[in-house]
């Protein structure tokens, strides 16, 4: 498919004083899953609310599939669902009559609608939950039902803001599952993120987005190749071990080594983009700091935290916590 | 990606998800009436899972309808019985109107949450969301009509109008609540908070209850107030009400009320779309 699922160019969305979107250009391609990433306040959610209909830019130009969002703005809701941040649902009805009002509202009939949210709860392991309001669901819960009721009628474009933030890890996993069979289905999917490790696992291509603006755009791997695939956080028992520890890593990794504040603790951000190789530098590095006889009480080689990949595009943290 | 036997609740499975994506051909967009039905149907769903709401259109017409009755009665009409056939039907149009403003305190609770955003993404009639509330909104004013009818029957009313009468005098008052609804809509999405949503109501309701002809014949007040007096628009619509009620239709009120609830609908209904549009 040549056209693209979202054109943003110029995009400008203005608050009293904060220019929450300043000029975003961003082109999401059709049939994939689109990360967008950054901290709270980037502006990701105002992008998103502009693109699904909910806000008026004050500047430049959004259409989803071709479609203006303002002066086309029916065609792109025919189109476009959209799961909040906050969960898109009514907390005082059933999760049965959350999903056949919003079926009657797209135009399933009385009978049709009712069967078309028992299928639905059914796939989403939600039918023994149907007939209980939906203030008494987990936030897992609640979360599938969120989804389940943004493809009741299966839209070309879904976009999901945040969708796992404050979900535990097996209702994490829930989410991911149900995106990946979402998008081989044919739809695309516009996800924003505050986790690096979400948009790696799901997306094809990710932007990074603060201040409003586009700070870096590209396929995971390009992305970790200009941050470093993943950083060895490493704990000694031993703090006096802390400068030979350091010697040895930096060899073996081949890349700076950083001091923490603890000091037992260093910090080494490795790799090219490829987890393969981080995996077998990380491996040798542990190897020689056992070979000389220093004690690691703990050592890991993760993905670079979103702080890290900030630190690295902008020279500044994501958030204001970890600047202090 | 690792996909551990976990024995949990629910274990999405692709071919079930997949089965229930599976592209169906869409539905033609609902009618306008389609949706407000349906918005209408969740106000409905609403009332059946709180229904503590429905204490304010029976307790509270009761009480007004008792409090007036006994209060003013033997005082301005020489007894509570012939002073209530002059008051019920203002009574009831005080009632009435006076609940219209929960529907502003109800979009504003609805509109900070996320639903709202659904809603707003949905392909569909625009002011259908707002109707929907105001459909669920004529039952409860149906419900606090027949109550106070009921009350008042039991205490002695006895309409020259008969049954056709009130049930037209109701009638009307549920055209002209509608109407008047609108207001509320508005300030429901214009105002902050749902304190100040009842605030404003308040404000607004009080005097134009009482500075009325609901109790006393507005011949016995100061000129300037009557000057107010006769320009309110609940005034006309209890002399329209009354007159339906008393079997001697005034044409000229009930018209009068029928282009006020049109030109309600007019500017309030626009300028309510054009906040829902905005916010």
């Amino acid at each position: 498919m040549n056209e693209p699922a979202i054109r943003l160019s110029k995009l400008v969305k203005v608050f009293g004083e904060t220019r929450a979107v300043d000029g975003l250009d961003l082109e999401v391609p059709a049939g994939a899953v689109y990360g967008v990433l950054g901290p709270n306040g980037a502006g990701k959610t105002t992008a998103v609310r502009m693109i699904a209909t909910l806000l008026r830019p004050d500047g430049g130009e959004a259409t989803v599939f071709g479609h203006d969002v303002v002066r086309e703005a029916d065609a792109v809701r025919s189109r476009v669902s959209l799961t909040g941040q906050y969960a898109s649902v009514d907390e005082e009805m059933t999760g049965a009559e959350n999903l056949i009002l919003l079926s009657r509202l797209l135009g399933h009939r009385k009978p049709a609608a009712r069967d078309r949210a028992a299928e639905l709860l059914e796939a989403f392991g939600l039918t023994d939950a149907a007939g209980r309001q939906v203030k008494t669901y987990s936030g897992g819960m609640r979360r599938r039902l969120d989804i389940a009721a943004s493809i009741l009628s299966t839209p070309d474009l879904l976009v999901l803001d945040e969708p796992t933030t404050g979900l535990d890890p097996r209702s994490r996993n829930q989410v991911w599952d149900i995106v990946r069979v979402v998008v081989a289905h044919g739809t695309t999917v516009l996800l924003t993120t505050q986790y690096l490790e979400e948009a790696d696992r799901l997306a094809s291509r990710i932007a990074v987005i603060d201040h409003g603006r586009l700070i870096a755009e590209g396929t995971p791997g390009e992305l970790k190749s200009s941050v470093g695939a993943g950083s060895v956080h490493v704990r000694l028992r031993e703090a006096a071990d802390r400068p030979e520890a350091e010697r040895l890593l930096a060899e073996a990794l081949d890349a700076p080594v950083h001091l923490e504040a603890d000091p037992v603790a260093l910090t080494a951000r490795i790799g090219d983009g490829r987890d393969e190789v981080a995996a077998a530098q990380a491996s040798a590095a542990l190897a020689r700091l056992a070979g000389a006889g220093i004690v690691v009480d703990d050592f890991s080689l993760g993905q670079p935290s979103l702080d890290e990949v900030f630190l690295a595009l902008t020279d500044h943290p994501a958030t204001e916590e970890a600047a202090a | 990606m690792t996909t551990t036997a976990e024995t949990t609740a629910y274990v999405p499975t692709p071919g079930m998800l997949s089965s229930v994506l599976a592209p169906a051909t869409r539905p033609p967009r609902p009618s306008a009436l389609s949706a407000s039905v349906t918005f209408g149907w969740r106000a409905m769903l609403k009332i059946k899972h709180v229904p503590e709401q429905l204490f304010d259109v029976t307790a509270f017409p009761i009480m007004m309808t008792l409090m007036f009755t006994y209060l003013f009665g033997g005082a301005l009409a020489g007894s509570p019985t012939e002073y209530l056939q002059f008051l019920l039907p203002g009574i009831m149009v005080t009632s009435v109107v006076m609940i219209t403003m929960y529907t502003g305190v109800e979009v504003n609770k609805d509109i900070e949450k996320g639903v709202f955003d659904r809603f707003r993404t949905l392909p569909i009639w625009r002011p259908s969301t707002m109707v929907g509330y105001l459909l669920g909104d004529m039952l409860r004013y149906i419900m606090a009509s027949v109550v106070i009818l009921c009350v008042g029957l039991v205490m002695g009313f006895r309409p020259e109008g008969g049954f056709v009468g009130v049930i037209a005098g109701i009638a009307l008052l549920l055209v002209f609540s509608f109407a008047f609804s609108w207001v509320w809509t508005m300030f429901g999405l214009l105002l902050r908070s749902e304190k100040s949503v009842m605030g404003v109501s308040m404000l607004v309701l009080f005097p134009l209850t009482f500075l009325s002809n609901v109790y006393v014949d507005p011949s016995t007040m100061p000129g300037w107030l009557q000057s107010f007096v006769n320009v309110n628009p609940i005034t006309l619509l209890v002399s329209a009400v009354r007159s339906l009620m008393g079997g001697a239709p005034d044409t000229g009120a009930v018209t009068g009320v029928l282009v006020a609830s049109a030109l309600f609908v007019a500017v309030f209904g626009a300028l309510t779309m054009r906040l829902y549009n905005r916010k």
